[in-house]
């Protein structure tokens, strides 16, 4: 089995209004094509965690690789570039451009990649946006849609450059029970199928049980590594 | 070829708030075409006060200056001396014009050389009498610097040339003596010479002292007038084609010649003064109004980056880098500046298209404001770098913003 993202002794500190250890030397690995997800209580450190492994936050210590690639210490725009290539992002909010179409909110991460023709990109969106049910409604303004539509245009544009890593914090916060349950089986296809790993930070139980595999932390810690064996 | 995927979104930005994106253009629009009119006007200005200038002086004067007596025994000797510096009673003539004037003509950028005699006179007819300053040169060679014939109001200039007892003389003269073209005219010199001059032309300046007191003869008249022979010449006077560098000239002419070389700026250092006074305040007036209109499209940016920090932090979550992000919106900047200039040269060359044939009268004739390219091209270039820098300051503090601190709110 591949390993595709390796942290090691990961700790952060925040240091406004108090000095405080957010993350306290923080390990693990994710293998290829898991569904992994996070789980704890607020503040444990679990979206700070997130925006380290997303490589955003580089104010840490320790070591983060990532597809065996050491990305701690690397500069600005060349982890713009690693996650232009490698990563996708969902957050709980759809965070798309509201003046572009659908279809362009998809296109942008592979118009910026560059690796292909508007004309190759423009199919492969298609394509993303009809996996997600969404097809005849690519060429309406990102603004108009509804906000379980919005998730599922804004999913297609984590996909489009087909990453490695998928990485959402609380990609189903926003959504009703149907939508998240469509959020979730394009999750579970797309690691099952696809090879994809995907790394989401969740309050929802029932979404973490699903999924592949489940980290517990709590005060800044990993209390356990795999939750649904202990249960 | 590469998708230019930043300017899509810059477009997409300018064309979705079209308002504000016109508000900061028509901010660019009055700045420039106010830039560029008032510096045209002030060029207008200038050239038509030197045309005025340069009706009664010359760009370089060329005279013996006034030498001072020195004592002729050493310094350093032990005994005392009184000494009572006074100006050397000699002739202030110029020895071999003729060659000197040859000399100067083959200075290169010199346009016309004029040999010329200054001489204070009274003019009388029958029991009137005025005091004035008659000045003797070559009719042709004093035509081609001050341009009198522009000025001649009635008579011809050229009959100067064929009579050497020809006189012209000011509509101020003319008036209060009541001569007209054709009478006679009785020059008495300092020297006590009186000449019966007959009047050929009356010209006008619109300087009611010039038009009073001046007067153009002959070079031979001006001799006689002051018993004097051929070879008598008080000054050389110089025009050089390009008259704002005149002081660079005037040293080199000095060396050349042994004389002294004066340049009008020198002589007429208040007007001078006068004039770059006003470029200041006008140069002041016309950037400070650019740099409004480029504070109007810094604000529309500021405005624009603070309501799109959201795009801003997912561009750069899914690969922009911040050089990406910089140019979007310096695109946006620099389209609105395109917009500006472009529109407000059309407006600038309108107003000065327009103005040029409004009629002010008097000695002005139309309003002087010329087309200058010069100006023209500064303006596009001063629009440019100021919607660049309007645009570079808020789009680096787009290309700052921290996509986590904007993810975790």
């Amino acid at each position: 089995m591949e390993t595709i993202l390796h942290a090691k002794n990961i700790n952060k500190f925040f240091h406004d209004p108090v000095d405080f250890q957010v993350l306290k030397d923080i390990s693990f690995d994710v293998i290829k094509g898991e569904f992994l997800t996070i789980i704890g209580k607020s503040g444990c450190g679990k979206s700070t965690l997130l925006y380290i492994l997303s490589t955003m936050d580089t104010e840490y210590s320790g070591n983060l690789t990532i597809h065996n690639e050491l990305v701690t210490g690397y500069k600005q725009d060349k982890l713009a570039a690693i996650r232009n290539n490698k990563i996708g992002f969902v957050f709980q909010f759809h965070y798309l451009l509201s003046e572009f179409s659908c279809l362009k909110n998809v296109m942008i991460p592979a118009l910026k990649l560059g690796k292909f023709s508007t004309e190759e990109i423009e199919a492969k969106a298609y394509e993303k946006l009809d996996i997600l049910g969404l097809k005849d409604q690519a060429l309406k303004p990102a603004s108009k849609l509804s906000g379980g539509q919005q998730q599922r245009v804004a999913i297609a544009r984590a996909l489009i450059n087909d990453p490695l890593i998928i990485i959402c914090d609380e990609p189903t916060g926003n959504l009703d029970t149907k939508n998240t349950e469509i959020i979730f089986d394009i999750f579970k296809e797309l690691t099952q199928y696809q090879g994809q790993t995907i790394i989401a930070v969740t309050h929802d139980n029932d979404f973490a049980k699903a999924s592949d595999r489940t980290i517990e932390m709590q005060d800044g810690k990993i209390i356990n590594w795999d939750l649904k064996e202990t249960i | 070829m590469k998708y230019a995927i930043n300017s899509e979104i810059a477009f997409t930005y300018i064309t979705s708030n079209k308002k504000l994106t016109m508000v900061a253009a028509l901010g660019v629009v009055l700045g420039i075409a106010v830039y560029i009119f008032m510096n045209s006007m002030m060029a207008g200005f200038d050239k038509q006060i030197n045309d005025l200038v340069f009706r009664s002086i010359s760009h370089i004067r060329i005279f013996k200056d006034d030498e001072v007596s020195r004592p002729i025994r050493n310094a350093d000797s032990s005994a005392s001396l009184i000494v009572n510096p006074k100006v050397v009673p000699i002739v202030n003539t110029i020895l071999n014009p003729k060659m000197v004037i040859k000399l100067l003509e083959a200075q290169p950028d010199v346009t016309v050389v004029s040999p010329q005699i200054n001489v204070s006179v009274f003019y009388n007819n029958g029991k009137s009498q005025i005091g004035g300053a008659s000045l003797g040169f070559l009719p042709e060679k004093g035509n081609q610097m001050y341009n009198i014939k522009s000025f001649m109001v009635d008579g011809n200039f050229d009959d100067l040339k064929n009579n050497q007892n020809g006189i012209l003389i000011g509509s101020g003269i003319s008036r209060k003596m009541n001569l007209n073209v054709g009478d006679n005219i009785s020059l008495t010199s300092s020297k006590g010479v009186t000449k019966v001059m007959n009047i050929m032309g009356i010209f006008q300046t619109n300087n009611s002292r010039e038009d009073k007191s001046r007067s153009y003869i002959n070079l031979q008249a001006a001799q006689q007038l002051l018993q004097q022979g051929a070879s008598y010449v008080t000054d050389i006077n110089v025009n050089v084609i390009d008259y704002s560098k005149a002081d660079q000239y005037s040293a080199s002419f000095s060396a050349l010649t042994g004389y002294k070389a004066e340049d009008w700026k020198t002589a007429n250092e208040t007007l001078v003064a006068g004039v770059r006074m006003r470029r200041i305040v006008i140069s002041f007036v016309s950037y400070t109004i650019l740099l409004v209109a480029g504070f109007g499209i810094y604000n529309i940016l500021n405005m624009t980056v603070t309501s799109k920090i959201n795009d801003i932090a997912i561009l750069k979550a899914i690969g922009f880098k911040g050089g990406d992000v910089v140019r979007i919106f310096v695109t946006q900047a620099l389209t609105v500046g395109f917009i500006g200039i472009v529109l407000g040269v059309f407006c600038a060359s309108i107003l000065i298209f327009w103005l040029q044939h409004v009629y002010i009268g008097g000695d002005i004739g139309y309003f002087p404001i010329d087309f200058s390219f010069i100006e023209f091209m500064k303006a596009i270039g001063l629009g440019f770098l100021i919607t660049f820098l309007a645009g570079y300051i808020p789009a680096r503090k787009a290309a700052q913003v921290d996509p986590v601190s904007i993810f975790r709110k």
